[in-house]
C-alpha cells in the first residue's frame, strides 16, 4: 500500500503526458477547434447593450453575414487581437458584433474607449450564459455567422493576420456572394 | 564565419555533455576517481562552448548579419543596440539557446563550488545535469537551430515585436531562465541522492543554497515581467493569469515550498522523501512550462511561432526527464529512513502546513492553466478560466498561509506552544485591527476583501518584526547587547525576516489595488482632467521621431490644489515597420502611490483620450518582491553554507576514502 503511494506521482505524470500527446495529435490546432455548433443555428440570446439602449438578440445576426467576437477587458490576448479587429472594421468594413464576456460594463467601455471600438453593436454577457451556449471556453473567441444565422466557423484565441487573410476574409467573401 | 563557429561550438558542446552524462556516473558506480573527475572538466568545457555559441549569435545580431535566418526574422538595422542584444532571446531559437546557456552556467557553478562535496555525489549531480543538457542541445540542433543561413540575404530584417522593445523586458528572460534552470541543480541533487539511496542533513545543506539562489533569480524575473506588463500594456494591470505567466509562477510556488521543507531535512532529518519529490516537481514544472509555451498546445500572447515537431520532441524530453526521475523516486524513496518525530503544533508542523498550502496553490494554478486542454480531450462541458477562477480558488488558499506565516517562526521545533506564540504576537493582532479600521475609515467602507488583505499584511508585517525583536532581545536588554545579538544572529535568520517582511509589503500592495481611482476623458488641448486629488492639464501634443518609430508626445501638467507636482510626457508610438502602436505610459511615484497617465487616440475634433489612474500602494508589489529576493540573498550569504558542519559531516559519511584530488 505504501509502495502504491510512491507510485502515484509517476502515475499522475503519465496521465498528464497522455493529455499532452493527445493535444499534439496531427491536425490539431488550438486556434481552430472544431465546434459542436458548426453549421447549427446560433443560440438564442438577449443581452443588454453596452451603450445602454435596449437589448441585442439573435435576430440582429440575421440578414447578412456577421462576425461575433467574445472579448473581455481582463483578457490580454484580446488586446493583442484588437488592432486586427479595428482593421477589419475600418478597412474591410466587416460587421462585427462584440459580446463582453464576464466583464464589468465600465471596464468594457473603458477598453473600447482606449483602443477604439470596432463593433457595430456590443452586448453584455455578464454571467457568461451566452458564452456557454455558444461553446466559448476562453476569451477571445470569434464566430463567423452567415446570413441565415448559422455558425460557419469558430476561431479560438486571438485572431492572427494569417487567419484573417487566409480563412476569415475568404469565408466571408463566399458567404457574401452566395 | 562567426556563425559557423557558433554552430560548431554547439555541436561540440553536445558531444562534451554526452561524455559528462555518462562517464562520471559510471565512475561513481565503480568508485573510479579519475572517471568521476571527468564530470567537472566536461561541465566547464560545455559552459565555455555554449558561451561561445551564445556570443556568436549575439555578434550576428549586433552587426545585423542578415544572412542568418534568425536575425532576419527578429532584427532590423534601425533597432537600438540594447534591443539588438535582447533580440537574441526575443525569439524561440535564441531563447532556447539562452536556456541551455543558463543550464551550462549552473553545471559549471556546481563544478566550481562543490569542492567539499563527496566526489561520488558530485559526479552524479554533474552527470544528471549533463543528461538534461544533452536533451536540450539535441532539441536545439535538430528542431530550432538559430544558426541556419538564408540562401539570399535580404537588405533588412523584419524587426522585433515593438511590445518587446523595452528595457524591462530586455533583462526579464535571463533572470527568469536563471531561476527556472537553476532548479535543475536541486533536481540533479535529488536524482543523485535517489541513486545513492541516502538523504541526510548534509545533503539538504548542499542543496539549499542552490535552491535559494534560483528562487531569488526567479522572484526577480517574475517581478520584472509583471512590472513590464504594468507599465507597457497601458492598462494598469500587473498580473493576468496568462499561461506563460503561470508557467513561471508554478515553479516559484513549489520552489518556495522546497526551500522550506529542506530546512526541516537539514535541522530535523525528516520529511526526506517529500523534499526529494518537491525538488523533482519544481524542475519538472519548469520543463512543463517550457513545453506548454513552445508546443502551442495552449494559446497565449507570449507564445512564439510554434511547431508540432518541437512539441513532440519536448514531450519526449519530458517523458525521459520527469517520467524517469519519478520512476526512480517510486523505486527508491520508500527506503529513505525518516528521522525525528514532531507534534502537529511545532515549527515542523508549521512548515508542513506551508508546504501543503503552497502545493495546493500550485495545483489550482496548474488546473486553471491546463483546463482547456483537459476539457478538449474529454469533449467535456464548456467552461472558461480566467481572472474569476483564480481569484476564487488561489486567493482563499493564501489567506490561511499568511496567517500561519506570522505564527510559524514563533513556534519551537518538535513541540510548539500555540497559545504562548499568540500571546507574544499581541502586537500583530493590534496592528491588524488598526490597519483594518484605518483602511475602513480612509476609504469609507471600501471592498471587504481589500480591507481583510490590508489587515493580513499588517498582521504579517508586525508579526515578523515582533519575532525579530524578540530574537535580538530589543526592548528587553540594553541596546548594545541587542546590537551584539543581531550581529551574531546567523544571516539566514535575518534573511528569513526580510523575505517574510517582503511578503507583507507585497500583500499590502496587492490588496490596496482595490482602492484605485481612475479617470478617462476626451480632453481638448488646454483641457483638464481630475483624478483623486490631482488635476491634469493637457498642454500640448507634439510629434516626435524615434530610431524606429514615430510618436505623439503629450505634455501634461499635474497640480494638486495650487501647487505644481510635475510635468509628464506619455507617448503613443507607432512602429512603421510592424504597423503597430504601443503606448508609453508616464508613471509618477512617491513609493506610496502611483499616478499613472496614458495617452489614448485623438478624435476627429482634435481632442485626446487621456486615462489617468491613482493607484495607492501599487509600487509595494514590486518593492515587496525585491525585499523577498533580498532576503533570499542575505540568507545565501550565511557562512554556514561555506564552512562548518557540511565539511565535518562529510568526513563521517563520505563514500570514498579521502584519496585522490
Amino acid at each position: 500500500m505504501r509502495r502504491l503511494l510512491y507510485l502515484a506521482p509517476v502515475g499522475l505524470f503519465l496521465v498528464l503526458a497522455g493529455y499532452f500527446a493527445f493535444s499534439l495529435r496531427p491536425g490539431y490546432d488550438p486556434h481552430t477547434l472544431p465546434s459542436a455548433m458548426i453549421d447549427k443555428e446560433a443560440p438564442v440570446f438577449e443581452l443588454a447593450r453596452l451603450a445602454g439602449n435596449g437589448t441585442i438578440g439573435r435576430e440582429a445576426l440575421k440578414g447578412h453575414p456577421v462576425v461575433v467576437n467574445f472579448f473581455a477587458s481582463w483578457c490580454v490576448p484580446c488586446r493583442v487581437e484588437h488592432p486586427l479587429l479595428m482593421r477589419l472594421a475600418q478597412r474591410e468594413h466587416i460587421p462585427l458584433i462584440g459580446i463582453a464576456y464576464k466583464d464589468k460594463p465600465a471596464d468594457s467601455a473603458r477598453l473600447l474607449a482606449q483602443f477604439g471600438d470596432p463593433y457595430r453593436d456590443v452586448g453584455m454577457d455578464r454571467d457568461g450564459r451566452t458564452g456557454l451556449d455558444f461553446g466559448v471556453y476562453g476569451v477571445p473567441e470569434t464566430y463567423v455567422i452567415d446570413a441565415t444565422g448559422h455558425i460557419r466557423k469558430r476561431f479560438v484565441g486571438p485572431l492572427s493576420a494569417e487567419a484573417v487573410d487566409h480563412e476569415l476574409l475568404p469565408l466571408l467573401r463566399t458567404l457574401g456572394g452566395s | 564565419m562567426f556563425v559557423e563557429l557558433g554552430h560548431f561550438c554547439l555541436i561540440l558542446a553536445l558531444f562534451v555533455t554526452v561524455v559528462q552524462s555518462t562517464v562520471p556516473i559510471i565512475g561513481a558506480a565503480r568508485r573510479h576517481l579519475g572517471w568521476m573527475a571527468v564530470g567537472r572538466t566536461c561541465a566547464l568545457a560545455a559552459f565555455l562552448l555554449i558561451g561561445c555559441a551564445m556570443a556568436a549569435l549575439m555578434h550576428a545580431y549586433i552587426v545585423s548579419d542578415f544572412s542568418v535566418i534568425n536575425v532576419i526574422e527578429n532584427s532590423h538595422t534601425d533597432k537600438p543596440l540594447l534591443y539588438k542584444i535582447s533580440g537574441v532571446w526575443g525569439n524561440h531559437e535564441g531563447s532556447m539557446l539562452l536556456w541551455v546557456f543558463m543550464l551550462s552556467l549552473c553545471a559549471a557553478a556546481v563544478a566550481v563550488f562543490s569542492a567539499n562535496l563527496p566526489p561520488a555525489l558530485r559526479a552524479r549531480v554533474l552527470a544528471v545535469q549533463g543528461m538534461i543538457g544533452v536533451g536540450f542541445l539535441l532539441f536545439i540542433l535538430f528542431t530550432s537551430n538559430p544558426f541556419l543561413r538564408a540562401a539570399t540575404p535580404p537588405a533588412n530584417g523584419h524587426g522585433l515585436n515593438p511590445v518587446l522593445q523595452d528595457p524591462g523586458l530586455a533583462f526579464h528572460p535571463p533572470f527568469l531562465y536563471l531561476g527556472y534552470v537553476g532548479f535543475s541543480v536541486a533536481f540533479a541533487f535529488a536524482v543523485a541522492a535517489l541513486i545513492e539511496g541516502k538523504v541526510d542533513a548534509a545533503w539538504a545543506r548542499w542543496v539549499r543554497p542552490w535552491t535559494l539562489a534560483s528562487w531569488c533569480a526567479l522572484t526577480i524575473g517574475i517581478a520584472m515581467g509583471s512590472w513590464w506588463a504594468y507599465y507597457t500594456l497601458g492598462w494598469g494591470g500587473w498580473w493576468f493569469w496568462d499561461p506563460v505567466e503561470n508557467a513561471s509562477f508554478m515553479p516559484w510556488l513549489v520552489g518556495t515550498a522546497l526551500i522550506h521543507s529542506s530546512i526541516v531535512v537539514e535541522k530535523r532529518d525528516t520529511l526526506k522523501s517529500w523534499t526529494i519529490l518537491l525538488a523533482i516537481i519544481t524542475f519538472s514544472l519548469s520543463l512543463v512550462g517550457t513545453f506548454l509555451v513552445r508546443s502551442g498546445v495552449l494559446t497565449s500572447v507570449h507564445a512564439f511561432a510554434t511547431d508540432p515537431a518541437r512539441g513532440t520532441f519536448i514531450l519526449l524530453l519530458l517523458l525521459a526527464a520527469i517520467g524517469g526521475s519519478l520512476t526512480l523516486y517510486a523505486v527508491r524513496a520508500p527506503s529513505l529512513q525518516g528521522g525525528g518525530l514532531f507534534a502537529p503544533v511545532s515549527r515542523e508542523g508549521a512548515l508542513v502546513l506551508n508546504n501543503l498550502l503552497l502545493s495546493c496553490g500550485c495545483a489550482t494554478v496548474f488546473l486553471g492553466t491546463l483546463y482547456p486542454l483537459f476539457l478538449d480531450a474529454m469533449n467535456g462541458p464548456k467552461l472558461s478560466v480566467g481572472f474569476p477562477f483564480f481569484n476564487r480558488t488561489f486567493v482563499p488558499l493564501m489567506v490561511p498561509m499568511i496567517i500561519a506565516l506570522g505564527i510559524g517562526p514563533m513556534l519551537a521545533w518538535k513541540r510548539g506552544d500555540l497559545l504562548g506564540a499568540m500571546q507574544r504576537l499581541w502586537v500583530a493582532f493590534v496592528a491588524a485591527a488598526l490597519a483594518a479600521l484605518i483602511a475602513y475609515y480612509v476609504t469609507t467602507g471600501g471592498p471587504v476583501f481589500a480591507i481583510i488583505g490590508l489587515a493580513l499584511a499588517a498582521w504579517l508585517g508586525a508579526a515578523v518584526i515582533a519575532e525579530w525583536t524578540e530574537r535580538i532581545g530589543l526592548f528587553r536588554m540594553p541596546l548594545t547587547a541587542s546590537l551584539r545579538r543581531a550581529i551574531h544572529l546567523p544571516r539566514a535568520a535575518h534573511g528569513m525576516t526580510a523575505a517574510h517582511f517582503g511578503m507583507a509589503v507585497f500583500v499590502a500592495g496587492v490588496s490596496a489595488s482595490a482602492f484605485d481611482r481612475e479617470a478617462i476623458e476626451v480632453v481638448p488641448l488646454g483641457g483638464r482632467l481630475q483624478v483623486a486629488s490631482y488635476t491634469l492639464e493637457l498642454q500640448s501634443v507634439d510629434p516626435v521621431t524615434g530610431p524606429n518609430y514615430r510618436a505623439e508626445r503629450a505634455t501634461i501638467r499635474i497640480t494638486k490644489g495650487s501647487e505644481e507636482i510635475t510635468i509628464v510626457h506619455p507617448e503613443r508610438r507607432f512602429f512603421t515597420l510592424q504597423q503597430q502602436t504601443t503606448s508609453e505610459t508616464s508613471i509618477r511615484t512617491n513609493f506610496l502611490a502611483d499616478l499613472y497617465v496614458a495617452l489614448g487616440e485623438a478624435d476627429a475634433a482634435g481632442k485626446w483620450t487621456i486615462r489617468a489612474y491613482y493607484k495607492p500602494l501599487v509600487p509595494w508589489i514590486w518593492i515587496g518582491a525585491v525585499i523577498m529576493a533580498f532576503g533570499g540573498a542575505v540568507s545565501l550569504s550565511d557562512r554556514r553554507w561555506r564552512v562548518g558542519v557540511a565539511q565535518r559531516r562529510r568526513l563521517g559519511s563520505a563514500v570514498l576514502p579521502a584519496a585522490g584530488e
